[in-house]
């Protein structure tokens, strides 16, 4: 218990706990309530409101002694029959918002018990309002009027809660405080059961209601600044001036505090005011009324003056007027303490501004604004769209109110699609929490209910594969004008560039790039991109391996779009279609780009990567996008009859790599499936013969089909731990790709078909699924084995048979790493490895010490004969 | 423990009422009493009040209260009026 509420007696406590294991009752009996039993009380208390408002005006006025009655009268109107018309259709039961198309729907629940604090200013019409917002969320409310309102709002409570329960709302959903106190706020703002306060009225109850560390809605004071700009109709602006700022002698905070006048239209404006009934003070007049009506201590207004008459403020201060005179209207100078009347007052006083400039213009208002307005309302007279956007944009406040009354503007619904309140949210600027006419989702938990979603997939591969010995000639069918062959000199040497001369078309101009025989880095790129650019090429042909065609991938990318970026295009990013940068689609030049492989292994003449060489910061740089995919494959195997046998076992081990991990990645679909279940089986068949056997045309021209197939695969699909495992390997220890690659294979196998530590989220997966995959695979290959777990170890005794058959090291130890020299590495590898994309698609997602275990397995290698030393270091 | 396990069925037409009777049947001592709720399909402020004053009386006498058939509306209910602790479900 707070310390102002310690004070309270017992009898109080008991009183107030009682008024809240009432509220909290009758909360909880309302969860049961239906949609149309809402409507139906709902509809008989606004009725009830419509036909007591003049009654609680008067009352109102009587005891507050501020406003006018007609005034009060309309706002109770608007505060039961405008609200009604925004909230009768609005759902606030169950269901209340569907989103078929994204799987989810939101279902309203209420927030139990309400604090409710009224002002002085709107006494009854916030009651009503607040009523009426309760019962349509189903929620209970205690009010806890102004002292100075307390008997019409106790009133309009009682009317409120007889009609509701009458018409089926349960017994004690709405009381109101008997006397009010600060302690009982205190008390009642700490209690466990209060679920929301909601508090209208001064500075003081809004900062108390959000010191009390509960949810709050707090709205309350502003400084409404208008800007009357030239091009506006002034007429209507005069009217809407005078209209508002005389509503309910100025009691509404959202009223017009000073109007900022074009210098052009000043004194127009000012005779039309007086014209209809404002009195325009002198300096003399100014000074006195600002020195009166505003505290010189505190800057606020003085409480005497509010909701009071203009010829009443006038008469106190001795201001000779015309009777009937309806506003007093102050030139000032300026804002601040020592302009008084740039304050908020909420009575028929209103200051001007003469300003030089729109920029003066906008700069007093702004000023206005943060002289106690921020957040709440601001009001402009324009038919300038861009004035009127600058405005919005450099006003701070909820409501921005164009061509219109700013109190009623406020309000909404009248002169506005703006939602009715009698709320106003003024954000942060004016401490509260939303900027926002308070209405009945405020007065809702909205629980989102979230169906699971499939994510959109795809299968993108190049628009032409060519197939099968010869496949090159079809380079006759591409016309181009100019075309550019990056190719490297070893290939030049064997021949190879000079078959692929003979099949472009003779009327084609063909230039020659030859680049070195290693991953590119920008400086080969560029000088491609140069060479392009003098030959104005409209086609480019890559010869070569995964280097050659990956360098043509970035060459065409900077050709097309001088703009990319390289470095930010290779940001790291988690989903393809979720990533933060964006390939450019601008393109300045265009060229097709036909890759023809002469290895059998990465399949980059179908994949949307390219690595780039980072030579200056020692590192590789992926770049991942299918806009990099070449626009034609040609996957000849005459280009790959004489790799070496080292060569064939790499590149070879890879495609099963890709094979595998396609296969069993969380990106994998029925479509990829089909690839990588094919390339595993062309692999184990034909790769052993590719190397037993170089010339064999058939092994040659399968396994060189295998590895675009694979690739196709893995484009869609990913890899998965394998690959961040090697890649981190190969990088540390200078380790061709594809052996490190077969190095992990059987390890990783295992590690997948095992029970996850953790699972790798995956919406498209409806269960784990990875070790039937390989069990799939093993079918396949016809491994034999009754059970799941019988075929995944078929599988990896066939992928180590393989490995053994192709003469790939049996561990890491074979390569002559030292045991001492691996550990030190570890935590390198380790680190490495997990900051490598490739596992994200893995199907079982690595924590940092499997990642180690893994690398220790395949150190200590395959095979039964180190099973004994492997599950030794694993233990310890 | 002497254990007497009185039964009884809510009427949900008359759920209050119901509960009321229940307190005056309550038994003497060390009891349980069943109140049957599966007829009941909405409770109203007075019969979460009845419940209240059930569930007072319930511990002067040290008798536990069973409801049995409480639909998940009801059991809201009880929830947020902070009542269900006084009672055993039974479903």
């Amino acid at each position: 218990m707070s310390e102002k509420a310690a004070s309270l007696n017992q009898d109080r406590i008991e009183y107030l706990e009682k008024l809240v294991a009432q509220a909290r009752t009758a909360a909880a009996v309302f969860t049961q309530s239906r949609q149309e039993d809402v409507d139906r009380i709902v509809k008989a208390m606004v009725l009830a409101g419509m036909e007591k408002a003049q009654y609680l005006a008067r009352m109102a006025v009587e005891e507050t002694k501020l406003g006018v009655v007609e005034d009060k009268a309309i706002k109770n109107m608007v505060a039961t029959e405008f609200v009604y018309n925004y909230v009768k259709d609005k759902p606030t039961v169950g269901v209340i918002r569907e989103f078929p198309e994204r799987g989810m729907v939101e279902v309203a629940e209420p927030i139990g018990v309400i604090l409710s604090m009224t002002p002085i200013t709107n006494p009854t019409s916030t009651v009503l309002f607040k009523c009426i917002m309760a019962i349509k969320t189903r929620n209970a409310a205690i009010f806890s009027p102004h002292p100075m309102a307390w008997k019409c709002c106790a009133e309009a409570v009682k009317i409120m809660y007889e009609t509701a329960v009458k018409h089926g709302a349960p017994e004690g959903v709405f009381s109101c405080l008997e006397s009010h106190s600060l302690e009982d706020n205190d008390f009642l703002m700490h209690h466990k059961d209060i679920g929301l306060i909601d508090a209208t009225g001064g500075p003081g109850v809004v900062k108390a209601a959000y010191s009390s560390g509960k949810p709050a809605l707090g709205v309350g004071a502003g400084n409404t600044p208008v800007y009357l700009e030239k091009s506006a109709d002034l007429n209507m602006a005069v009217v809407d001036i005078i209209t508002s700022k005389t509503f309910d002698n100025g009691t509404i905070c959202a009223s017009e505090q000073t109007v900022v006048i074009d210098d052009e239209i000043y004194d127009t404006v000012l005779k039309k005011f007086e014209e209809l009934g404002a009195h325009i003070c002198n300096q003399k007049e100014s000074e006195l009324l600002g020195r009166t009506v505003i505290d010189p201590q505190t800057g606020y207004m003085q409480p005497m003056a509010v909701g009071q008459k203009a010829g009443s403020i006038a008469k106190f201060i001795g201001l000779s007027v015309k009777p009937k005179t309806k506003l007093l209207i102050a030139p000032i100078q300026g804002v601040g303490r020592e302009h008084p009347l740039s304050a908020e007052k909420l009575f028929p006083v209103l200051a001007v501004y003469r300003a030089k400039s729109v920029d003066e213009a906008l700069k007093v208002c702004v000023d206005v604004n943060h002289a106690g307005g921020l957040g709440h309302t601001a009001v402009i007279f324009s038919n300038n769209d861009a004035v009127i956007q600058k405005f919005g944009d450099v006003i701070n406040a909820g409501r921005i109110i164009v061509n219109s009354p700013g109190s009623i503007g406020a309000l909404g619904g009248v002169y506005n699609d703006m939602v009715p309140t009698f709320s106003f949210g003024c954000g942060t600027g004016g401490g509260n929490s939303t900027t926002d006419n308070v209405n009945v989702y405020h007065y809702l938990n909205i629980k989102r209910v979230a169906r699971r979603t499939q994510a959109h997939m795809w299968f993108r591969v190049p628009n032409q594969i060519y197939f099968n010995m010869n496949a090159v000639e079809n380079l006759r069918g591409f016309q181009s004008r100019s075309t550019l062959i990056v190719t490297n000199p070893f290939l030049e040497q064997m021949g190879h560039l000079d078959i692929v001369k003979r099949y472009v078309p003779k009327e084609t101009q063909v230039r020659t790039l030859l680049i070195p025989d290693a991953e590119p880095c920008a400086t080969v790129v560029m000088q491609g991109v140069e060479a392009l650019n003098s030959y104005k090429a409209d086609q480019i042909i890559a010869l070569g391996g995964g280097s050659v065609i990956d360098a043509a991938k970035i060459m065409k990318l900077k050709y097309e779009s001088p703009q990319a970026d390289l470095e930010e295009l290779a940001a790291p990013f988690l989903d393809l279609r979720k990533r933060v940068v964006q390939y450019p689609t601008e393109k300045v030049n265009h060229a097709r780009l036909i890759a023809i492989s002469t290895t059998s292994g990465t399949g980059s003449e179908v994949t949307p990567f390219a690595v780039l060489s980072d030579k200056e910061r020692g590192r590789k740089v992926t770049l991942a996008d299918y806009s990099l995919t070449p626009d034609v494959a040609i996957v000849d195997p005459q280009f790959v009859m004489s790799m070496p046998k080292g060569l064939t076992v790499d590149t070879g081990v890879d495609c099963l790599t890709h094979a595998l991990e396609a296969g069993v990645s969380i990106f994998a679909s029925p479509y990829t499936d089909s690839n990588a279940m094919q390339a595993v089986r062309m692999t184990f068949r034909y790769l052993p013969i590719a190397v037993e056997s170089p010339k064999d045309e058939e092994a040659r021209s399968m396994m060189h089909n295998a590895a675009c197939i694979a690739a196709i695969a893995f484009s869609n699909a990913s890899v998965g731990v394998n690959h961040a495992l090697a890649h981190s390997f190969g990088a540390h220890f200078g380790v061709p790709h594809g052996r490190a690659n077969a190095l992990m294979l059987p390890h990783v196998i295992a590690y997948n078909a095992a029970v996850p530590t953790k699972f790798m989220p995956s919406p498209n997966q409806r269960a784990y699924v990875a070790h039937k995959k390989y069990a799939m695979m093993a079918d396949l290959l016809g491994l034999g084995g009754t059970t799941v777990e019988e075929k995944v170890q078929a599988l990896i005794g066939a992928t180590e048979k393989l490995l053994d058959q192709l003469g790939v090291p049996k561990s890491i130890a074979e390569l002559g790493i030292s045991k001492e020299e691996f550990e030190k590495a570890m935590p390198a590898l380790i680190e490495h490895a997990f900051d490598d994309p490739s596992w994200r698609s893995n199907p079982r997602m690595p924590l940092m010490k499997e990642l180690g275990e893994l690398f220790w397995a395949a150190y200590y290698g395959r095979g039964p004969a180190k099973a004994g030393e492997k599950s030794q270091k694993q233990t310890a | 423990m002497a254990t007497i396990a009185d039964w009884m069925k809510v009427d949900g037409g008359h759920v209050a009422d119901a509960l009321r009777e229940a307190v005056n049947k309550m038994g003497a001592a060390d009891g349980e009493m069943v109140l049957d709720f599966s007829g009941v399909e909405r409770v109203d402020a007075k019969a979460v009040t009845a419940l209240e004053e059930l569930a007072v009386k319930a511990k002067e006498k040290s008798v536990r209260i069973v409801l049995r058939g409480v639909n998940v509306g009801i059991y809201k209910v009880l929830k947020l009026a902070r009542l269900d602790r006084e009672f055993g479900f039974l479903n």
